[in-house]
């Protein structure tokens, strides 16, 4: 396949960023989308020019570090997929690719489409967790969890933190975010003692970092790899509203 | 032996710090005799954790809980982004919820014969024991293990073993429990306890008065190189499977932090304890970037073959029955699909090699699950392995529910990494090596679920104690970064860096790790023989040559430079390659999954020599292109008879 790719160029934070154009011509259908990045980048080496800066790692899906808006869509066109897991046959030959990095006034950018998203590290760090110091724990069969409170949390904790769901949201919002992990961390029972300082915590933080509020037009669910369910934030706001009504927080 | 290795052989290496005596108490008397440093003055002591993966994170957690004062780095943006969150099958643990006759005892036992009687019985047996508080203490973090209706935790079965004490949490257990070591890892940087160095890679091991007592690392993205001290140095840093270029490791995985450390004076033993894992996505084209793993747990309900007929290559619905060869099934009946991973790869190579593999270029073999859906229904199969389902059809582009998937072996784990002794502890007092990043649990072959147990069992259990007893031990004179080995570390660290940069060749970084990795596949990969890795080491010089005199780094070094980053570690690769070439070339028996042609029963099973190779083999770097020294560590059986591995 032959590709135009308009890739979103900027040296640095606080430089001046432009979209400028690549020609790729021998792009195979089987590659991965960073993969085709990666030919791009090769060719940038040996044509003298600076390559391509993108986060990236385990290239499966799971650690979520890489992320790039594409033609519009955080992760680009295919649902419940990661920029890694993307394939160049849901392209066609002759396309236009626009390559962006989120964009998010709480996700600054770094260089190119690499952003800082030490936000969300933050958010975790204000109360997702259990404060269960090691050696603490009581066996672990003497915590018996219904399953379908287990594939509650499990679905919720599967959140990869790459923050598409901030780069898809019309408000830069990143409830979506916090509500997987409240939402992991308050149905289990393991997760009780500290369910109020933890939703407070979390949601102070996450307002202190700068990112919006939830007005539910749903772009972040849409835009999830992992399809983390718009419900999660409807928890969130009824973990936070009973939190804020209780004396336990 | 042949001293045309080059190499030479040095004094036999003793392991110290091993208790003797009864087997089932010698941790608990280790714990016991390890001196410890009282509550109020370990926040004196600075500790450095470099790598959050399950190691690591658990360990900067647990230390920063026991109140040392921790200085973790590492090279991804985020702690939580650390390979092992790509570990899909499970945790094992010696519980016997399933009362199916498991115990320490077993658990210790199967570890010891999947590694083919190469590791070490205290260690391993140490962590059979460990294994079962690790579950204790991630179910209590909150990590959703899967579970029966009753709310009691599920369990199924993993290769090499007849009972099922693998713990999961759906096809995403590695993720659920590095979430719960950053989650634990978090509470301690919010609590002021640990500080937290991202986008930050350890660039050298400073060592002053035959004692760790920092790293150099450089900030990814200022591209600031500096000096962090402290009064010991923890390594967890991963494996070095992407030497092979082609691994499921991550991307930006690498060997670096420990071949500094090696090349600082830390032994490295057992390089060609290389894991190549049997179900793996094969590659489609020359611009693969890595290869993804399937599962081992889908070895539960799949069934791997290829047809009878060399060169048959009608669709696999159209092959009947009886033109299909179920061949682990045939070949090993009590174990089946579920035979360890080496024997599962060596077995998927030689049907390939017979002209029968499928798909193209004939290098992949049939895991079918037609039985299964049958057997279950789809909706049972969905839940149980859906999300590998769904990201084998967005790779491939095929549906597994009604095409069977296509898998060949890559490698996927390395057993070998820097020697450490019963404590950890590496051969440079204070360097303690944790997880996959060292060399010591499993032998020359990993069972299935066993990498999660080892680095939690690390970092939450082993290291903290026998880290205290270090720092009661030894009195540590102070030093700071004018120190002048700290300087001298530092200034070979920018002048490598600068040196890459000034190259300014013809060859992109990746074209030679490409080259290196082919080159490593071909000679060193499931099957390896003496010819082989003769021209491997020659070229592998040549190479190294090569890439000092072509490579071409754009950019600076003072600013976020991906490149630099890249060369900076291929580097290193390329010398680690030639080590671990050498040492496959040494040992000239077949164990685990270092396969010698010439070491092999008439079946074509991998034949051990006891006599000559029951020892960890512990290099001692001499210089670059220079022949290391061996030190031997005898590995003694008294518990486990040695015995040929059978799984028939």
């Amino acid at each position: 396949m032959k590709l135009t790719l308009r890739i979103w160029r900027q040296n640095g934070p606080d430089a001046k960023g432009t979209l400028v154009d690549y020609q790729l011509d021998d792009v195979s259908p089987d590659m991965s989308f960073l993969e085709m990045l990666d030919v791009l980048n090769e060719k940038l080496i040996l044509d003298g020019d600076i390559p391509v800066t993108f986060d990236h790692d385990c290239r499966e899906g799971i650690c979520g570090a890489c992320g790039m808006v594409v033609n519009g869509a955080p992760h680009g066109p295919q649902t419940l997929t990661t920029t890694c897991q993307l394939h160049m046959r849901s392209f066609s030959d002759g396309d236009t690719i626009v390559i962006e990095p989120w964009r998010s006034g709480a996700f600054p950018v770094i260089k190119d489409l690499m952003v800082d998203r030490s936000a969300f590290d933050r958010i975790i760090q204000a109360g997702g967790y259990v404060s269960v110091s090691t050696g603490s724990a009581p066996e672990a069969n003497s915590t018996l969890v219904p399953k379908p409170d287990a594939d509650l949390a499990f679905e919720n904790a599967e959140c990869i933190g790459c923050g598409a769901c901030v780069a898809a949201c019309p408000n830069g919002s990143s409830m979506l975010f916090v509500s997987a992990k409240v939402t992991h961390l308050n149905v289990l029972p393991q997760g009780q003692p500290e369910r109020e300082s933890r939703v407070v915590s979390m949601v102070e933080q996450m307002d202190a970092e700068g990112f919006g509020g939830c007005t539910n037009t749903g772009e972040c669910t849409n835009a999830c790899p992992k399809g983390i369910p718009q419900a999660s934030i409807a928890r969130l706001n009824k973990e936070y509203l009973r939190a804020s009504l209780s004396r336990r927080r | 032996m042949s001293d045309t290795f080059g190499y030479t052989l040095g004094e036999e290496l003793v392991d110290k710090a091993a208790p003797d005596g009864p087997i089932e108490t010698r941790w608990s008397r280790r714990k016991f005799t390890a001196k410890l440093v009282n509550p109020a003055n370990r926040r004196k002591h600075k500790v450095i954790v470099v790598g959050t993966g399950l190691a690591g994170g658990s360990a900067g957690a647990t230390l920063a809980e026991q109140g040392y004062h921790v200085i973790q780095f590492c090279f991804q943006d985020s702690p939580r982004r650390a390979h092992s969150i790509a570990a899909q099958g499970g945790i094992n643990a010696a519980k016997n919820y399933r009362n199916d006759g498991d115990s320490v005892r077993r658990l210790f036992y199967d570890t010891i014969k999947g590694g083919d009687f190469r590791a070490r019985e205290s260690n391993v047996h140490r962590l059979a024991e460990v294994s079962v508080q690790i579950i204790d203490q991630c179910v209590a973090q909150g990590v959703p293990f899967a579970r029966e209706y009753s709310g009691l935790l599920d369990t199924r079965s993993f290769g090499g073993v007849q009972v099922q004490r693998t713990f999961y949490a759906r096809g995403q257990t590695g993720q659920q429990l590095l979430l719960g070591a950053y989650q634990a890892l978090s509470r301690q940087i919010d609590a002021g306890n640990v500080e937290m160095h991202a986008r930050t890679e350890m660039l050298d091991l400073i060592v002053i008065d035959g004692r760790a007592r920092g790293i150099i690392a450089r900030d990814l993205v200022t591209g600031e190189v500096s000096t962090y001290m402290a009064d010991a140095v923890v390594l967890a840093t991963g494996g070095y499977g992407n030497v092979f270029y082609l691994s499921t490791n991550a991307k930006n995985s690498n060997a670096s932090a420990i071949w500094r450390a090696h090349k600082r004076g830390a032994y490295l033993a057992n390089p060609c304890y290389t894991q190549i894992h049997p179900t793996c996505i094969p590659r489609s084209g020359d611009y693969q970037s890595k290869l993804t793993l399937m599962s081992e747990s889908l070895r539960n309900d799949g069934r791997i073959w290829v047809p009878k007929n060399a060169g048959d290559t009608r669709s696999p619905d159209l092959i009947p029955e009886d033109e299909r060869d179920y061949y682990l099934e045939r070949i090993y009946p009590a174990f089946g699909n579920l035979v360890p991973r080496d024997i599962a790869s060596r077995a998927a190579k030689n049907v390939c090699d017979e002209g029968r593999g499928v798909g193209p270029g004939g290098l992949g073999v049939y895991l079918d699950f037609a039985d299964a859906i049958r057997r279950l229904g789809e909706d049972k199969v969905r839940e149980k392995y859906g999300n590998l389902f769904d990201m084998y059809q967005r790779i491939t582009g095929e549906n597994p529910y009604k095409v069977p998937m296509r898998i060949y072996p890559a490698i996927h784990y390395t057993m070998g990494g820097l020697w450490v002794d019963y404590d950890l502890q590496s051969t440079i007092p204070g360097c303690f090596v944790i997880g996959e990043a060292n060399f010591s649990d499993h032998g020359a072959n990993r069972l299935g679920a066993s990498a999660l147990m080892q680095g939690l069992a690390d970092g939450y259990f082993v290291l903290p104690p026998m880290l205290g007893n270090y720092l009661a031990s030894n009195k540590l004179a102070p030093v700071d970064a004018s120190a002048p080995e700290a300087v001298a570390a530092h200034t070979e660290s920018t002048e490598r860096l600068a040196k890459l940069l000034a190259v300014n060749g013809d060859r992109t970084p990746d074209s030679f790790h490409r080259e290196l990795g082919e080159l490593i596949w071909d000679n060193c990969g499931m099957a390896r023989t003496d010819a082989g890795l003769r021209k491997a080491l020659g070229r592998i010089a040549e190479l190294r040559e090569e890439f000092w005199t072509r490579v071409k780094v754009p950019g600076t070094g003072a600013e976020l430079n991906q490149s630099l980053e890249k060369a900076n570690r291929i580097a290193d690769f390329i010398e680690f390659g030639e080590l671990l070439c050498l040492d496959a070339l040494h040992r000239t028996e077949s164990c685990g999954g270092h396969f010698r042609e010439e070491s092999q029963t008439p079946d074509g099973e991998a034949l051990r020599d006891d006599d000559n190779f029951a020892y960890a083999a512990a290099w001692e770097f001499t210089g670059v292109g220079s022949p290391p020294v061996l030190h031997k560590e005898n590995l003694q059986f008294d518990e486990v008879h040695l015995a040929q591995r059978s799984y028939a």
